[in-house]
Order: structure tokens, then C-alpha cells, then sequence
């Protein structure tokens, strides 16, 4: 069911949408996309249509909500808000990736200095 | 883990309500679109260029839709959904393929499934009782002497039971109790009924509980007590309407009121797993006091204490049993008995597992003739596709998605012919279950139940991977440019469509082949088994069993035996009439005989010998044959002299290269003059050697009488005649039946005509479906060859020698075929030699038989397709390119 360790990539993105919706609150999903390219100052090369895959998953699994309302430039779009569940998911993969992340640079640290000697 | 699951709802629903959701994702992917093209125009692009960057930064539409759908659904659901729905079409298309695949799938599972239940009831399944794996048969080490040799006393019985320590319980049941030995006595004419005569804590032993009333108390199998008996379910439900307030009630058995206490399960069959064919209607309890001076007469069953293993068990009776008395009233006399245990299931079908497994294999065999008959079919299919594949492959379908719609073509196929094959096999299970006649144990409990099922599951996969899993790798690989090549009509266009072809049908010709000669050894066994020369004539004989009243004194026996000979006798169309107590193929009894004057015997050299009361004019009646001395007359036994007619191996064994008529012997203890000497008759089996015998005179005291009619007409013709001189006698005599002695004879060749037969029929289907094959392969080459044919005809090529090379292709085909199958045939022969009765595993003449068989069969299925090719026009076949 994508719970997959090593499958970073699905996992990233997810981890991103959430983040998105709880630092954002209610977003349509050409916002989110927009959000996470600016953020990343546009280093993560994100197909846009590839959201709507993660924001299916993350909905089935009650980590998010969804809902058809009005943009402020008066557009119909379906918003997402994150839910209670979601938010604990979030800071549970969150403190996850900063542990991971700390190792990976402890390790590739470890390797720079074995391959100066 | 709560959101896996609910994803996995989630997932379910989305499954099934794909249009709204699709609807709704277009929707939304719209309006981000929108918001995109809004927000360039804003940053100050044209529409047109605002909207070709906003698709850019989306990416795919159809790839986001088809991946968001992949996310919320079940993708493979889906794809199963596609394929099932494809395959319904393609195989729609193609009706007669399929219906041909259909059929040739539904008879090799349903023959599967049949022997499956088969197999699972008689070897797999344990036994209906409770704990069977440790109930034991408790047989003697030497059984040649028939039921009296695998039986013990009273006496020895009691003295086990207490001083064992490895039984839980052990019991027993009479064991010479004859069909049709009871009436009951109704407002109408007797009925008969099969009395089986058990021990007190028979069932207990066994772990069956009544499904009415209760089981026999202790006080009941004493002498005296007031007489009570179970029904058998089957009995009940015949005989009293399967009423129930039955139970309590007394009714009438042979003139005493016996208390009907209970009915016994329906599961619950003594027949058919102690004595298969043997009816048992009625059990009374055996009253130990009344049988303790009849010698042996218990069969023994026991249940091991928990933990104790057979070895054990074994070692203690080995012990025990000789220091057994059979009689405690003469503890000098020790019988020197032995004990064999066996655990009640090995007792049952042990002598089976061979035959069963044969069995087995030989319908596996079937199955693999028949994926191997399919892939062929397909892989002819297949080269008519391969546009279609190459078309699908150039659209973008994966390898592995091309393998997944094959096989799941397969699957379909095989699932609707799992389905032909489970009605195939319902009717072949109901139809054995009610067959009496095939003496198999535990064959009335056959039928369809959920391991059957699982069965059919499990090899309805396998043959569908099996055959067509090749073809399916096959026409995935052909890569588009040989597609394309191949489907033009070149000269010699898929060759290796056709090696692969002829592989297969050279592998299914030597199956064919193993199962041919297979069969063809247990034939000609079954052949000789026939041929055996009995020792007397069942053909013309029939057999009923007569009611005398139970006579107090012997001479009043003789009396009544001397009517109902003299009266049946007389009747019109009777050629000879006797009586005797048994009859041969059925029950037996043994006692001794020796030599008078002999001295001591060593340990081993006599033998038990069975025993025969008839009456004169019997040896006739049934067709045996004197070979010396005379046949009784009604006085013997009667006065001073006793006498005996004894057979061939008595003879030879107790007055070897002497003349035994006149000599005397002594007969259980008394003396008695050999007046005739009699050819052996298999008394047990025609395969089992004739052990020693003797018939004796009326005095000695029969056990029961049948009477035997030689007669020219159908036996059924005189039963009412011979019934009514009988009622005229006796008007006692319940209606019995007419028996046909070849009954008892078909009956003890029975499981080996069982075995044949069905090992026949699949070799029969295995010929077929090779030769189905064979035609498949050579019929398809002929007509892809159509032009080639046409060419070389237009050269010069005579018709026959374009039939001739049709005809030695084929000839190849099963050459091969059958060189492969008879060396495997070789192996196989030895492997099922104990199987095969005065045949040798290498029989020549079953070899060259069936390879001619096989040889002429597959030239037959070349010759249709050779013919046709002889015939081609080379204008017309030339003109359709």
C-alpha cells in the first residue's frame, strides 16, 4: 500500500502536501503545487497533475479533507484542509525525515572525510 | 494500521463508482488548468501561450488521470475486469475452439475430481469414527485359513481384554454371520434381514454414538438378558419409514421379541469399512456365554490407550497372545495364537494404496494430455493471432500484459471446463456411491465435498498455467518483424510455431503410449484373473438362501434338507439341485484335518482347512468337480462310518503319491473315511491359491443352507417356482433372493474390474485425445502448405507422393512419440508388476498390441489431413495467394 521505506519519492511528496495544507489551511490543488514549487524555490520538478494521485491517497487514509467552494478570484475549485489525524501523521513523518536526514548527512559527511585521506 | 483499512474500503468504493469520480477529477483538473492560465496571463502572457506553459507544468493529463485512478481504485481488479471481458470476446469469436477446449478440459478435471473423491474417501480422509488413528484391526500373522484363522475365542478374548495394558478398549464382532440371516416376522411374509452380531462395547470402541435411543448396557450381553438390537440407519429408514417411534418398540426376529434401542448414525457403515458389500441391517450384542464352545468366531478391533504407540501395543500382544487359551475349561489345549496389528485404516484400504495411487497417476497422466492437447490448440491459435499480438505490442501492450491476457484466456477456459468437470464428476461419484456391487470399502461414502472442491481449484490453475503459459510466452516474444513476415503466406513461414508444435504432440503421443500399455498390462491381467479355472462353474448356477425351520436333531435336518432337494429338484428346467452351508467366494469357516495314523505333525505342515456341509447332489449342482471316489448319499454321516470328500492339495499334502480315497482322517477330532477326492476351488479369490478344503456330510452340523439350482434358463425365471416348492415346506421362508453365482465371482473380481475399467477408459481418452492432436498439427500444416503443395504439384508432383509425404511426416510424428512413450512404459510396468496377475511387466504382446493400436490410430488422424492435401487444386490453391 505505498508504506514503502524505501519508496522516498511517494513518501516526499505526501509529506510536502501535508506540510503544505497545515502551514496553509485550505488550499485547491493548483495551489498546493504552486506553493510546494515556490517553496522549493523550484528545485523539485514536479509535474503538477502527479499532486492529485497523492491528494486521492492522502484523503482515502483520512489524513485530509476535501471540498468544492469558490476561489477568491471567484472560480470553482475543490479545496483540501488537513485533518486531526493527518496532523499527528504529519508530525510523526516529519520527526521521521529529520532523523533520516541527519543520518544520511552524518553518513555522507563520513564519506567525504574517508575519500580526503 | 486503521488508515490501511480504510484505504482498502476506500479503494472498494472508488472501485465501483468510477464514473462520478472521474467526473468529478475532470472537474477539478479543469479548474486547475484555469487557475494556471489565469495566473499566467496575469504574469503578462498571451491566452495561448498561457495555456501551452500551464499543460506544460501540468504534465500528462490522461497520464494524471490514469495515475490518480491507479491510486484511488483496484488497478488490478481492472486489468482483470479487461482481460476477462477481452477474453469472453476473443473466445466468442471463436466458438468452436472454445467449445472443443471446453469439452477436452471438462472430462480431463472431471476424471480427475472423480478419482480425487475416490481416492480422498478410501485413502486420505480418516475414518467416520472418533479418534480412528487409534482404533486397531488385530488380525492373525497367518489368515490362509480363511475368516476362522483371523478370529479368536471367546475365552482368548476375555483373557486379553484384562490382562492388556495397551488397550483403551477392545472389542469385537461375530464374524460368520451370513446376508439375510434374520427374519422379521411382520403381519405379512417374512422379510430377511442381515444380522451383524457385535460386542457388547462395539461402538463405544469405535466412538459412534446412536442418533436414536442408546447403546447396548452391559447386562444386555448376557445369557438370558432381554434381547435388544440397533438399527442401521439405511435399515431404518428402508424398513421403517425412518420413523423413530420405533425406538422402545419389540418386534418379532426369527420368533423372538427383540427391543429395538436405538438407530445408529447415518455415517456410520460396518460394510464397508469391515466387510465391503456386506449388508448389516440389525446389531444384536454377542452373548459371550452362548459362543464361548464354538471356538473362533471374534473378530478383534481394539482402541490404543492415548500415547501408546502400534509398536508397542504390538510387542505386549506378542507376548499375550500365545499364552491366550481357547478355552479356559482346557488350559492344556494352547491354539498358539499370534496377533498382527494393524491401524484400522491401514486394515481398510492398505491393500488399496497401490491400485489408488496407480489410479491417481494415470488420471494425471489424462490431465497432462490434456493441457498438452490445449497448448497446441492454442499455439495454432496463436499463429493466426499474431497480427493481432504484433498490432497490440506496436499499440504499446507490454510484454507482460500480453502474458497476463493469455493466461488469463487460460483461466477462463480452464474455470468452464472446471465447471463441465465438476458435473462430470458429480455423476460419476453419485453413480459409484451407489454401487454395491464393486466390493471397495468406504466406496458409499464417495462424493463431492470441500477438498474436492479445493481439488478442482488447484488443478483447474495448474492446467491453465500448464498449457498456456508456452503458447502465451510463445506470442509475446514473436517480435513484430517475424509477425509480420510470418503472416504473409511465405512457403516456410513459422517453422518454429511447428517445432515446438511437434515437440508437444510427440510428448503427448508418449503419454498416450505409457497410459496404452499401462492399461494394457492391468487388461490382460483382469484377462487371465477371467480365465482362472475356479474349480467349479458359476455360470450357470444360482444360489438362495433356504429357511429349515432350525431343526433340533440332525436326522430332522436331513429330513427337510432331503425335501427341498427332492421337490427343487423336480421342478421343471432344474438340471441338478444341492445344498450347502456356504458357499464358495463368500463366508468361511475352518477346521482341521489330518491324517490318521500319521503321529505327530510338524509346526506348520497341516493347515486350516475350510469346511463345507452339503448335501449330495451339491458338487454337481454348483459344477465342481470329482476326480476320484464317489459324492455323498444321504446316509452318510449317518451310520457308524463318518465320511468327508476332501479336495486336490488335501490330498496331495496329507497322502502325497498315494491314492486318497479310503483312507481315513481325522476330521476336528473324530475319524472319518475319505470317499472322494475333489479339483480345488478358489474359495476366496480367483487370484488367491486354493487353500485346503474339505466338504462333509449333513451330521456335522451346518450353518445355514443355500440352496444351488444348475439350470440352462435365467435364473430370475425359477425364482418363483423354487419359492413357491419352498413356502409349500416351510411357510416360513422369507423372501430371499435369487443369487446368481457369478454375482459372488463378479463380486471378488470387482475391484480389480473397477481398476480397469476406469484406467481403460482414460487410456481410451488419452488415445483420442493424441490423436486429436496429431490431426490438429498435421491438418494445420497441410493447410498453411496449401501453396507449397500447389507448386510442387503444378512441377510435376504426383498426388500420392504429395499424400506420402503428408503421411511420413505424421508417421514421424508418432514413431517418436511412441519410441519415448514405450521405454517409459518399460519403467512403468515395473513399477505397478504387483498390480498384474500371470502377466509380466514387459508383456511383448501387450507392447506390440498397443503400439500397433497407437501407430494405427495416429496414421488414421494423418490420413484425413493427407487426403485433403492430395486433393488440392494447384490452379485454386495458387490463385489465393
Amino acid at each position: 500500500m505505498g508504506e514503502s521505506k524505501l519508496d522516498l519519492l511517494q513518501g516526499t511528496l505526501d509529506l510536502m502536501v501535508l506540510q503544505t495544507l497545515a502551514a496553509m489551511g485550505s488550499l485547491h490543488g493548483y495551489g498546493i503545487a504552486r506553493r510546494i514549487e515556490q517553496i522549493s524555490g523550484d528545485e523539485v520538478l514536479l509535474n503538477q497533475g502527479t499532486i492529485y494521485a497523492s491528494l486521492v491517497r492522502l484523503q482515502q487514509r483520512g489524513w485530509i479533507d476535501a471540498e468544492w467552494g469558490t476561489s477568491e478570484n471567484n472560480r470553482k475549485a475543490k479545496f483540501y484542509s488537513i485533518t486531526r489525524t493527518g496532523r499527528k501523521q504529519l508530525a510523526q513523518d516529519a520527526a521521521y525525515w529529520e532523523r533520516l536526514a541527519g543520518v544520511m548527512g552524518r553518513v555522507l559527511a563520513m564519506q567525504n572525510e574517508g575519500g580526503g585521506q | 494500521m486503521t488508515h490501511v483499512f480504510l484505504q482498502m474500503l476506500q479503494r472498494m468504493r472508488s472501485f465501483f463508482a468510477k464514473a462520478p469520480l472521474d467526473r468529478d477529477l475532470d472537474a477539478e483538473m479543469a479548474s486547475h488548468l484555469d487557475l494556471a492560465i489565469e495566473e499566467n496571463v496575469r504574469r503578462g502572457m498571451t491566452v495561448e501561450e498561457a495555456r501551452r506553459a500551464a499543460l506544460v507544468r501540468f504534465g500528462g493529463v490522461q497520464q494524471a488521470r490514469e495515475q490518480q485512478r491507479e491510486e484511488r481504485g483496484l488497478p488490478w481488479l481492472d486489468v482483470l475486469m479487461q482481460d476477462l471481458r477481452f477474453s469472453f470476446r476473443t473466445l466468442g469469436h471463436d466458438r468452436g475452439f472454445a467449445l472443443i477446449a471446453v469439452l477436452i478440459l471438462g472430462l480431463g478435471i472431471g476424471a480427475n475430481v472423480a478419482v480425487f473423491s475416490v481416492v480422498n474417501t478410501i485413502l486420505l480422509r480418516p475414518l467416520p469414527f472418533h479418534d480412528p488413528e487409534r482404533l486397531i484391526r488385530i488380525l492373525t500373522r497367518d489368515t490362509r485359513g480363511g475368516e476362522s484363522s483371523m478370529t479368536y475365542s471367546a475365552d482368548a478374548v476375555e483373557e486379553f481384554q484384562q490382562r492388556n495394558h495397551a488397550f483403551q478398549s477392545v472389542s469385537g464382532y461375530f464374524a460368520f454371520n451370513a446376508d439375510d440371516n434374520v427374519k422379521l416376522i411382520g403381519s405379512g411374509q417374512p422379510v430377511p434381514l442381515s444380522g451383524m452380531i457385535v460386542m457388547g462395547n462395539f461402538f463405544q470402541t469405535l466412538g459412534v454414538e446412536p442418533m436414536l435411543g442408546r447403546l447396548f448396557l452391559p447386562e444386555e450381553c448376557l445369557k438370558n438378558a432381554r434381547p435388544v438390537g440397533l438399527l442401521s440407519y439405511a435399515y431404518w429408514k428402508h424398513q421403517f419409514a425412518g420413523n423413530p417411534a420405533v425406538v422402545g418398540q419389540a418386534v418379532n426376529l426369527d420368533g423372538t421379541l427383540t427391543t429395538i434401542i436405538g438407530v445408529l448414525p447415518e455415517n456410520f457403515d460396518f460394510g464397508s469399512v469391515f466387510a465391503p458389500g456386506k449388508k448389516a441391517d440389525l446389531f444384536t450384542p454377542v452373548i459371550m456365554t452362548t459362543i464361548r464352545e464354538w471356538g473362533n468366531t471374534l473378530a478383534l478391533i481394539g482402541r490404543l490407550k492415548p500415547g501408546v504407540g502400534v509398536g508397542l501395543a504390538q510387542a505386549e500382544a506378542d507376548m499375550l497372545f500365545p499364552e491366550l487359551d481357547s478355552n479356559v475349561q482346557r488350559p492344556n489345549q494352547k491354539p498358539g495364537y499370534t496377533a498382527n496389528l494393524l491401524v484400522l485404516k491401514d486394515y481398510v484400504s492398505g491393500k488399496l494404496r497401490r491400485s489408488l495411487i496407480v489410479l491417481w497417476c494415470a488420471v494425471g497422466l489424462i490431465l497432462l494430455i490434456v493441457c498438452v492437447n490445449l497448448s497446441n490448440l492454442l499455439l495454432a491459435r496463436a499463429a493466426a493471432r499474431s497480427k493481432e499480438f504484433a498490432m497490440r505490442s506496436a499499440l504499446g501492450a507490454g510484454r507482460g500484459r500480453l502474458v497476463r491476457q493469455l493466461l488469463t484466456e487460460s483461466l477462463v477456459l480452464s474455470a468452464a471446463g472446471s465447471l463441465l468437470g465438476l458435473g462430470i464428476a458429480f455423476g460419476v461419484t453419485s453413480y459409484l456411491a451407489h454401487q454395491g456391487s464393486i466390493a471397495l470399502p468406504l466406496l458409499s461414502s464417495v462424493r463431492l465435498d470441500g477438498s474436492a472442491l479445493a481439488w478442482t481449484v488447484l488443478i483447474a490453475v495448474v492446467a491453465a498455467v500448464l498449457f498456456g503459459l508456452a503458447p502465451a510466452l510463445r506470442m509475446s516474444r514473436s517480435d513484430l518483424q517475424d509477425a509480420l513476415k510470418d503472416s504473409g503466406h511465405g512457403a516456410s513461414a513459422g517453422r518454429k510455431h511447428e517445432r515446438m508444435r511437434a515437440v508437444l504432440v510427440i510428448s503427448e503421443v508418449a503419454l498416450a503410449c505409457v497410459l496404452l500399455v499401462g492399461a494394457g498390462l492391468l487388461l490382460r491381467s483382469f484377462m487371465r484373473v477371467l480365465d482362472v479355472d475356479l474349480g467349479f462353474e458359476p455360470s450357470r448356477s444360482a444360489a438362495i438362501s433356504v429357511d429349515y425351520g432350525n431343526p433340533d436333531t440332525a436326522e430332522k435336518a436331513r429330513a427337510s434338507w432331503k425335501e427341498i432337494q427332492g421337490r427343487v429338484q423336480s421342478l421343471p428346467g432344474i438340471e441338478a439341485a444341492g445344498i450347502s452351508d456356504m458357499l464358495p467366494m463368500s463366508r468361511n469357516r475352518s477346521w482341521g484335518i489330518s491324517a490318521k495314523g500319521h503321529g505327530e505333525y510338524a509346526k506348520g505342515e497341516l493347515e486350516d482347512t475350510f469346511v463345507y456341509i452339503v448335501s449330495p447332489g451339491y458338487l454337481n449342482a454348483i459344477g465342481m468337480r470329482l476326480v476320484k471316489g464317489r459324492d455323498f448319499d444321504w446316509n452318510d454321516g449317518f451310520n457308524s462310518e463318518k465320511a468327508v470328500i476332501i479336495n486336490e492339495t488335501v490330498a496331495k499334502k496329507l497322502w502325497p503319491g498315494q491314492d486318497a480315497v479310503g483312507r481315513i482322517a481325522e476330521v476336528n477330532g473324530t475319524d472319518a473315511r475319505v470317499i472322494g477326492v475333489v479339483s480345488d476351488v478358489h474359495e476366496s479369490s480367483a487370484e488367491t491359491a486354493a487353500g485346503w478344503q474339505m466338504y462333509l456330510p449333513l451330521s456335522y452340523g451346518p450353518v445355514g443352507a443355500e440352496l444351488v439350482v444348475r439350470t440352462k434358463l435365467p435364473p430370475a425365471t425359477l425364482a418363483s417356482s423354487v419359492m413357491h416348492a419352498l413356502r409349500e415346506i416351510n411357510p416360513g421362508q422369507p423372501a430371499t433372493e435369487f443369487i446368481p453365482i457369478q454375482t459372488l465371482v463378479d463380486h471378488s473380481t470387482s475391484p480389480r474390474r473397477f481398476f480397469v475399467m476406469l484406467v481403460g477408459i482414460f487410456a481410451g481418452l488419452g488415445l483420442l485425445l493424441a490423436s486429436l492432436g496429431i490431426y490438429g498439427v498435421i491438418s494445420y500444416s497441410v493447410t498453411r502448405q496449401t501453396q507449397e503443395i500447389g507448386i510442387r504439384m503444378a512441377l510435376g508432383a504426383s498426388r500420392s507422393r504429395v499424400q506420402l509425404d503428408v503421411i511420413r511426416r505424421t508417421l514421424w510424428l508418432a514413431l517418436a512419440g511412441i519410441a519415448v512413450g514405450a521405454v517409459a512404459a518399460f519403467g512403468v510396468g515395473r513399477l505397478i508388476a504387483s498390480l498384474l496377475f500371470g502377466t509380466e511387466p514387459t508383456d511383448p504382446l501387450t507392447f506390440a498390441g498397443m503400439v500397433l493400436l497407437l501407430g494405427t490410430v495416429a496414421l488414421l488422424a494423418g490420413y484425413i489431413p493427407a487426403r485433403r492435401a492430395s486433393r488440392i487444386d494447384p490452379m485454386i490453391a495458387l490463385r489465393t495467394n
